[in-house]
């Protein structure tokens, strides 16, 4: 990661800024991206903050007097002590000590109404911070529901800066939020709390040293820098911000209220809610009794004992396959457009290797990109869905207790079983996990779940090597065959992220603590938002690289030309694409890799076709097809499947295909990394290439060993 | 002494203090402390974790962390 300043030289300089920045900070689940939609009208910005994983979200507006207003989206947190990357980031910006960006002018503090309690915690630390704030209270229209009023007036009273209710999913307030924006700058009148007294003395005493080392901290921020400071365990990545004389000084105080048996971490927790529990009791009045809410009366259905497993897997199956029935149109589309935009261009370009460059790496690499669209925009409008109505968190819930055997928490769940359409919307669905261990191996771990370019090649196996017979004479071996290669999958991804967890990113055991936040009718708005933000994201950041490799792989197929193949008389293009093909890098690699792929059973051919299939798996079905001389194939060809019957290894005499063949080779499409396309989304979404280079792998390193094992045991125990 | 883990769905009850090495902070700040009133409201489908209800919010947590809280158990909802 790298080490933005603590405290730029401007934190504290009087110089005026002509744009005015306001952080909008609060809670998870209390409406955040909603107000922020509403406030900037989407004209916004995404990207991440630098050298690490967390989304950085930027939107601008124009305040009545025309000052332009940028607005950062803070992370969603519960705290602002840094415990998680999250948190991290998010008291980092408020601070101004992010990368290229200043201290804000201005905090808004989401709060909800009907959540009172637990949302002021958080606000007491904004509040702490000493910058101008303003809270937002949002949800009234809940917590009247609930049975509870809330005197905004009386809270604004009570905090020393201005209370704004609203509800935010209706515009309620939206105006009145934007106008205070643009107002004055209420400044907090300072810590309202109470800190036990010992606690309290050496906080002093460091804010006092902090004074003189930091001449240029504000000075609200020293006593919240010092508080910090203590109250924070381990290493952080504040450390080499300060002085070693101070952190000697945290030290010794440290020590010293250990000794006294004061933990200054609970000290600082107890001192806030001990403030904010009268507070909410002076401001809450109960306008009804508390009866059974709509929450509680859904979930007595969603996570019910019987019910609930079985509507979660419904609801999934819903939603996976209306990614496969609504995209497959969508997607052969595409593919008929990428097809047709070639063919024109073909008819107007003379033959030569610009037309090949323009038809098969560029509008071919362009297709590779965008077929992955109609995916992700409805996996991502499903997933926005159900984590916008509350219930991916029910779905954590309901399987935490599979997952936490493997190391994870329920929140790997939904990510992992999204890599059953495809790994890429999977692997950035894995942005809603918290926990940055969790989520790093949920990324490296869902491209092992069984997506839907493998099914091709897996049904062109099946089809040709799998006889058609029954078992019991209903369960079909084909079908079975299937099912197994999906547990297969299935079983390695779990196995894996044990493997990761116990081994890899070891670190202390994670408190799996989830909030189940109200059912709330989601915003068609925000989703769509969302969709079209992902898909944007999609394209600029891993669309690049796709493409990129897309081209590549093109010239590894085309050079160097080989000119006819010697004997072939001229009209016969299927034998001719084939020796061009086995001519060409491609083939080479092919043959070069040969040595490290016979114990699998495979002969250079089948090399070229995984190497080929490196740009998306089903491509090895096609490429197949070419370097066996029969043209364009797909998966139901039976000229293919005849041509791999007949095939002879050269070197041994032997046919090439044989069911123990077809089995390493699904085994291995099972467990390889036979797509670049993911690489580069888990480029993207970890920020480094550490992480998409181990995934490659340790992918390919486990499909060869499963591969060999497949092959070589299943030759000892005489199965051909 | 009763912990968390020992309430059956319904049951409510104030913690009281923790067992072994100390709260966990996360815990603490979202709001579970000495003093504060909490109700079981169900267990998972598969028995882990559980749901409580404390501070007018829900919230899940394993029964690894529940076990770390001790209960002054206050009966079922009034």
């Amino acid at each position: 990661m790298s080490e933005p300043a603590l405290h730029p030289v401007d934190a504290s300089s009087p110089v005026p800024q002509p744009e005015r920045l306001v952080a909008l900070a609060g809670n998870p689940n209390v409406g955040k991206t909603t107000v922020f939609n509403r406030l900037t009208r989407l004209r916004q910005k995404v990207g991440n903050y630098p050298g690490v994983t967390v989304e950085r979200k930027t939107g601008s507006l124009t305040g009545p007097d025309g000052t332009p207003i940028t607005i950062v989206d803070v992370p969603g947190t519960y705290s602002l002590n840094p415990r998680s990357l999250d948190e991290e980031v998010a008291y980092r910006v408020l601070i101004g000590a992010v990368e290229g960006a200043r201290r804000p002018d201005l905090v808004v503090c989401l709060v909800d109404a009907s959540n009172l309690e637990r949302n002021l915690y958080l606000a007491s630390q904004v509040l702490d911070l000493g910058e101008p704030t303003l809270i937002a209270l949002n949800m009234v229209d809940v917590a009247e529901g609930a049975g509870t009023q809330v005197d905004a007036d009386k809270l604004s009273e009570e905090l020393g800066v201005p209370v704004i209710p609203m509800v935010a999913s209706r515009g309620e307030g939206i105006e009145e939020l934007r106008g205070a924006i643009c107002g004055p700058l209420p400044i907090p009148t300072g810590r309202k709390w109470e800190l036990d007294a010992a606690v309290e003395e050496k906080t002093n005493h460091l804010a006092q040293r902090l004074e003189r080392d930091l001449p240029n901290l504000a000075p609200k921020q020293r006593m919240s820098d010092a508080l910090r400071a203590l109250t924070q365990r381990g290493a952080s990545f504040f450390e080499v911000h300060h002085t070693p004389e101070f952190w000697a000084e945290v030290r010794e105080a440290r020590e010293a209220l250990e000794r006294a048996g004061v933990s200054s971490e609970q000290a600082e927790v107890a001192g806030r809610y001990a403030w904010i529990t009268p507070l909410a009791g002076r401001i809450v009045r109960r306008t009804s009794q508390p009866k059974a809410t709509r929450t509680d009366r859904i979930d007595a259905v969603l996570t019910h004992r019987i019910a609930g497993p079985i509507l979660f897997f419904l609801i999934l199956a819903v939603v996976f396959q209306s990614v496969f029935a609504w995209a497959g149109p969508f997607m052969d589309a595409i593919d008929g457009a990428t097809v047709s935009l070639g063919d024109q261009v073909g008819t107007a370009l003379p033959e030569g290797p610009i037309r090949s460059l323009l038809i098969d790496g560029v509008i071919a690499g362009v297709g590779a990109v965008v077929i992955f669209l109609p995916q992700i925009l409805i996996l991502f409008f499903f997933l926005g869905l159900l984590e916008d109505t509350g219930y991916m968190a029910r779905a954590a819930f309901i399987m935490d207790r599979i997952m936490k055997r493997v190391g994870l928490s329920g929140r790997s769940v939904v990510p992992l079983l999204s890599g059953f359409a495809c790994a890429i919307p999977g692997i950035m669905a894995a942005r809603t996990i918290e926990n940055q261990r969790d989520r790093l191996v949920t990324i490296v771990v869902t491209p092992l779940m069984t997506c839907s370019a493998r099914l091709p090649v897996y049904a062109l196996l099946i089809g040709a090597f799998v006889p058609a017979g029954a078992l019991f004479g209903f369960l079909g071996y084909q079908g079975l065959t299937l099912l197994a290669l999906y547990a297969l999958g299935v079983a390695f991804a779990l196995f894996a992220a044990w493997v990761l967890k116990r081994f890899v990113v070891k670190g202390e055991q994670s408190v799996f603590v989830m909030e189940l936040p109200p059912y709330r009718m989601p915003s068609l708005r925000d989703l769509l938002w969302r969709m079209l933000e992902r898909s944007k994201l999609f394209l600029t950041r891993a669309g690049t690289i796709i493409f990129a490799v897309a081209v590549v792989l093109w010239f590894l197929a085309s050079y160097p030309e080989a000119g006819p193949k010697p004997g072939l008389e001229t009209g016969n293009d299927e034998e001719q694409a084939a020796y061009a093909l086995s001519e060409s890098a491609m083939g080479h690699l092919g043959r070069f890799i040969e040595p490290v792929i016979t114990p699998l059973g495979y002969d250079w051919k089948i090399g070229v076709a995984l190497i080929a299939s490196l740009a998306a798996r089903e491509v090895a079905v096609s490429a197949l097809g070419t370097i066996y001389s029969i043209g364009d194939a797909d998966e139901t060809s039976e000229r293919l499947i005849d041509r791999m019957r007949a095939e002879v290894n050269p070197r041994t005499g032997k046919p090439t295909w044989t069911p123990l063949v077809a089995a390493s080779m699904m085994v291995f499409f099972v467990l390889a990394c036979q797509c670049l396309a993911t690489v580069a989304v888990v480029r993207r979404e970890t920020a480094s290439w550490r992480w998409p280079l181990f995934l490659f792998g340790y992918m390919t390193l486990l499909a060869w060993v499963a591969a060999f094992v497949t092959y070589q045991g299943g030759a000892l125990l005489g199965l051909s | 002494m009763t912990t968390l883990r020992d309430l059956e769905p319904g049951e409510r009850g104030v913690v009281v203090g923790w067992a072994g090495s100390g709260p966990p902070i996360r815990l603490l700040e979202m709001g579970v402390m000495e003093g504060t009133e909490i109700e079981v409201v169900k267990l998972a489908p598969l028995g882990d974790p559980i749901e409580v209800k404390l501070r007018g919010y829900h919230l899940s947590l394993r029964k690894q962390e529940a076990e770390q809280i001790e209960i002054e158990p206050a009966g079922g909802p009034s």
